[in-house]
């Protein structure tokens, strides 16, 4: 129950190993500032969700209500909640609004959204921010709630977490789901259910998966009831408390959101160009090795130019972390790649691989990115690619607010993937007379000891602290430049930007993959 | 003066780092802009403060400026502004931005132009990157790329981009337009080092002498250089008169050929194939190495198919094209690396070579490899693929001392 508005106060801030300001409290709980990569080490036990029994669940297995108002009502839905939802249906999402026009129509008030990402069709949950129903949201704040959050108009503060991240928040306790709603494009009425079948169907339900282990009421939402036993069952029923059955759960062709389709544009595809040629110079395309592209069009695009290069020399990755999209499953069948390990899909092809094709397979932030678990996935991986909305000369990235300081995307996986053999960002060197490299970002979202490469289209710039790269690339005919060069020659085309100002409030909190906070966001003044 | 609003720039959906600014000219009141920006918490200030310069520089003391903008570059703002002056105000002067150092270079009579990228003359955000691609040269087209009532903001915007965008290279080239209006495209670009004037529609010598006559009378960048010529054929007429045309001025380096209006000025469809072009197409190869000046070839227009434009390059190469035109930068590696000697090319071109200045060190008047004799033309050929080779970077120019 998180109800108490803080203000933050100068004696609640302090500043972090990296420099930034941030509050100790937020939303009346006590927050860690972050201590380093790898410095915070977790005490304790994991949270543990109330014991329940069988005799408390109809032995015909049938957990079947009539409505999803029913359903909440029965899930004890009242004042100061933590709700959770995911975002696999990523822009197509219907449910997620549904569930609070129930708490508005019922009066309920300070309601914690939790969901695993946002997008634009939750924009109808500003009025629920305005009118009370939602006090703040924990998970990410994209687009619409992004500006309103950075406006100072939310009534708490926002907390951003990666997607390993949020898994952490859950089983470390940090933040405990009352009611999980997760709507699931095929379910039994016992709750076993997957997102690969029915005409919904999204894929993978990876995100969901901790909400069911961890909450204190789960609601399987589904729009495909099938007879027991729905399989595959990536949510087990066992979790499950409650499930129902609507007309629709959401629009399958918005899974494929903007950033998920290759771009066209011939800047990017230069980009992506030479971030391939990079990988290929320093000795990372080789057989058996393994990736992640990231969303966003020119990570996208990065696929195909390894996929020309593999075939070109005979070669084979072994696997690719997803989001999966279309161009990721021609590489699985071209054999190109041996596996997808795929935390969320990204279009339809995608979907229809993950059904069919046993080597395409679903996964989840604890199979992939959990901090706090034993090993890190992540850092095995080859290589990542990853987009940034802004790096500095120290190599710290953001990718939450924008230039002008404004909150306008969630983390996503992207924290998470940091900890790869090399990580990589293709990004241009400004956009729309935006320069991309600062001397300090305006939010940290990664630390800059984790970030070795930066490609733009006029130059590459690696991390002082990857020499080994550095010897890689000379005499490669790369167009090898520093990070101050770099930032120079944004400068001389796109003048020097003013120092943006902010107001003292701060709105949201970026929390690191380890729980601890990384950077604050203030308010904008507009 | 009158008292209208006055506009000019792009705020449309699409448009990108570009404004549009709405004028009015006031009686009194003063300066006052009102400015709806993306950028305008990082560059507010910069904008406000290029556009009084602007205004001031007109002598304008009382206006109303509202400035639409979507991430324009200073040069993009100053040249909008100035086209929206000059729509009320009658003058002769020009807000000019600085000259980069870097646009100084000037360029060969004979260098490379295997690819040339066009560039719509009123759409920045084709521009600003456009260097990156490495093409030959890239063309900032005031003729077909730019709407009737948009010429005017076009010219100052091309003449700005010349002088504050680094082509990182590229030959820097105009299309202006057609004859008579063409001519007055020239004062903004012949001041501004222009590397390479592009002449559509190209069908006497005469227009050649026009365009030249024109450029002797302004100030150039650097007063000793040479600003090439390079005409458009897109006529029967004109490809009659191609002899005459490629001859018709020193500073002529290559003819090019623009086949959609070719083939629609002699009645027929145009094809991939291209058979229906074929004669117009050799005789300007023909013309054009009978006049010592390179033959470039028409665009081709399908951007999604690379395959296609591959085809579409060896074809050429192999009628004797020198290089062809780009619409779109993906195409441009593909022509440059086709119309580029290939591997085989070079290896065979060096041993030819090395051939022929043995036997000259031995005193043989007769060049051989084994027993095969090698005719003269035959080392002429090979000396080009290898001059070809070296100046395009993919041979050592001291590669026979290897």
């Amino acid at each position: 129950m998180r109800s108490i508005k803080m203000k933050m106060v100068s004696d609640r801030l302090t500043t972090n190993v990296i420099g930034r300001v941030v509050p100790t409290m937020v939303n009346g709980n006590e927050a860690i500032p972050f201590k380093g990569v790898g410095k915070h080490r977790p005490s304790g036990k994991r949270f543990s969700p109330p014991i329940s029994s069988c005799a408390d669940f109809p032995s015909d297995g049938n957990k079947l209500l009539p409505s999803l108002k029913e359903s909440l009502l029965q899930a004890g839905l009242k004042d100061g909640m933590v709700i959770s939802t995911h975002h696999h249906f990523r822009n197509g999402d219907i449910i997620a609004v549904q569930i609070f026009d129930i708490a508005a129509e019922l009066g309920i008030k300070n309601l914690v959204w939790f969901p695993s990402a946002s997008f634009e069709c939750h924009s109808p949950l500003i009025k629920y921010l305005e009118d009370g129903t939602i006090h703040h949201i924990e998970g990410s704040m994209n687009g619409q709630l992004g500006r309103f959050t950075s406006q100072g108009k939310m009534k708490g503060v926002g907390v951003l977490r990666s997607h390993g991240g949020r898994y952490q928040a859950i089983q470390d306790g940090e933040i405990v789901i009352d009611i999980a709603v997760i709507a699931a494009p095929t379910a039994d009425s016992f709750g076993n259910a997957n997102g690969v079948n029915g005409s919904t169907a999204c894929g993978s339900l990876g995100f969901a998966l901790g909400d069911s282990q961890y909450a204190n009421k789960v609601i399987v939402v589904t729009d495909n009831l099938v007879p027991f036993p729905c399989l595959p069952w990536q949510i087990q029923g066992n979790y499950v408390d409650f499930v129902v059955q609507v007309d629709k759960i959401g629009i399958p062709e918005k899974i494929v959101s903007g950033t998920t389709e290759i771009t066209k544009s011939p800047d990017r595809l230069f980009l992506a160009e030479l971030t391939a040629k990079f990988c290929e110079q320093v000795g990372i395309i080789r057989d058996g090795f393994s990736f992640q592209a990231g969303a966003g069009g020119t990570s996208l695009s990065i696929g195909i130019y390894f996929a020309e290069m593999l075939k070109a020399k005979g070669m084979k990755a072994r696997f690719a972390r997803g989001g999966s999209n279309k161009y990721l499953v021609n590489m699985l069948n071209e054999e190109l790649v041996e596996y997808i390990l795929d935390g969320q899909t990204f279009d339809l092809d995608g979907v229809k691989s993950m059904r069919e094709n046993p080597r395409h397979v679903s996964t989840s932030p604890f199979t992939s990115y959990n901090y706090h678990g034993k090993g890190n996935f992540a850092s095995l991986l080859d290589v990542v690619i990853l987009g940034a909305t802004e790096v500095d000369i120290n190599f710290n990235a953001n990718v939450v607010t924008h230039s002008d300081g404004v909150l306008l995307h969630g983390i996503g996986g992207w924290q998470n993937c940091l900890f790869a053999k090399c990580t990589i960002l293709p990004i241009p060197l400004f956009r729309d007379r935006i320069p991309v490299i600062r001397d300090e970002v305006t939010t940290i979202c990664g630390p800059g000891e984790l970030i070795d490469v930066i490609v733009t289209e006029r130059g590459i710039a690696i991390n002082p602290l990857r020499t080994d790269l550095i010897e890689l690339v000379k005499d490669s005919g790369l167009p090898i430049k520093t990070i101050h060069e770099l930032k120079h020659e944004a400068e001389k085309i796109c003048g020097t930007p003013a120092q943006v100002i902010f107001e003292d409030e701060i709105v949201a909190v970026v929390k690191w993959v380890d729980g601890t906070i990384i950077d604050s966001i203030r308010k904008v003044k507009f | 003066m009158d008292k209208r609003i006055v506009y000019a720039g792009n705020n449309g959906e699409k448009d990108r780092s570009d404004c549009r600014v709405a004028l009015e000219i006031t009686a009194s009141g003063g300066i006052q802009i009102e400015l709806v920006s993306k950028v305008k918490s990082l560059y507010g200030d910069t904008i406000i403060r290029i556009s009084k310069e602007v205004l001031k520089f007109f002598l304008i003391e009382h206006a109303k400026l509202i400035i639409e903008d979507k991430g324009a570059l200073d040069f993009v703002i100053c040249a909008r502004l100035e086209a929206a002056i000059k729509q009320v105000v009658k003058t002769d002067k020009e807000f000019l931005p600085t000259m980069l150092n870097e646009n100084l270079y000037t360029t060969a009579f004979d260098r490379p132009r295997f690819s040339r990228l066009y560039l719509p003359g009123n759409t920045p955000s084709l521009m600003i990157n456009s260097g990156i691609h490495k093409s030959n040269g890239i063309i900032l087209d005031l003729e077909d790329a730019v709407a009737e009532e948009k010429k005017n903001e076009a010219r100052c915007l091309v003449r700005n981009a010349l002088r504050s965008l680094d082509f990182l290279g590229s030959e820097r080239m105009v299309r202006i337009n057609q004859l008579p209006m063409g001519l007055e495209d020239l004062y903004f670009i012949v001041p501004h080092n222009v590397n390479l004037i592009l002449v559509p529609k190209c069908e006497h010598a005469s227009q050649i002498h026009q365009v030249n006559e024109s450029i002797e009378k302004m100030k150039r960048a650097q007063p000793d250089d040479r600003i090439w010529l390079m005409p458009i054929i897109e006529s029967a007429l004109g490809v009659m008169n191609a002899f005459e045309i490629a001859k018709s001025a020193t500073n002529v380096v290559a003819i090019a050929i623009g086949l959609e209006d070719y083939t629609a000025d002699i009645g027929v469809h145009r094809t991939a194939e291209g058979k229906e072009s074929l004669f117009a197409r050799m005789q300007l190869v023909n013309v054009c190495k009978a006049a010592g000046i390179q033959a470039i070839d028409s665009v081709f227009s399908d951007v999604g198919d690379l395959e296609g434009l591959k085809r579409n390059v060896e074809a050429s190469k192999a009628l004797g094209f020198d290089g062809m035109g780009c619409i779109h930068p993906r195409q441009v590696k593909i022509i440059n690396d086709n119309f580029l000697p290939s591997h085989e090319e070079i290896e065979k071109a060096k041993i030819i070579v090395t051939a022929f200045m043995e036997a000259k060190r031995n005193g043989l008047g007769v060049v051989s490899i084994g027993t095969k004799m090698v005719d003269a033309p035959v080392v002429k050929r090979a000396q080009r693929v290898i001059d070809l080779a070296v100046s395009n970077g993919v041979l050592d120019a001291k590669w026979s001392n290897n």
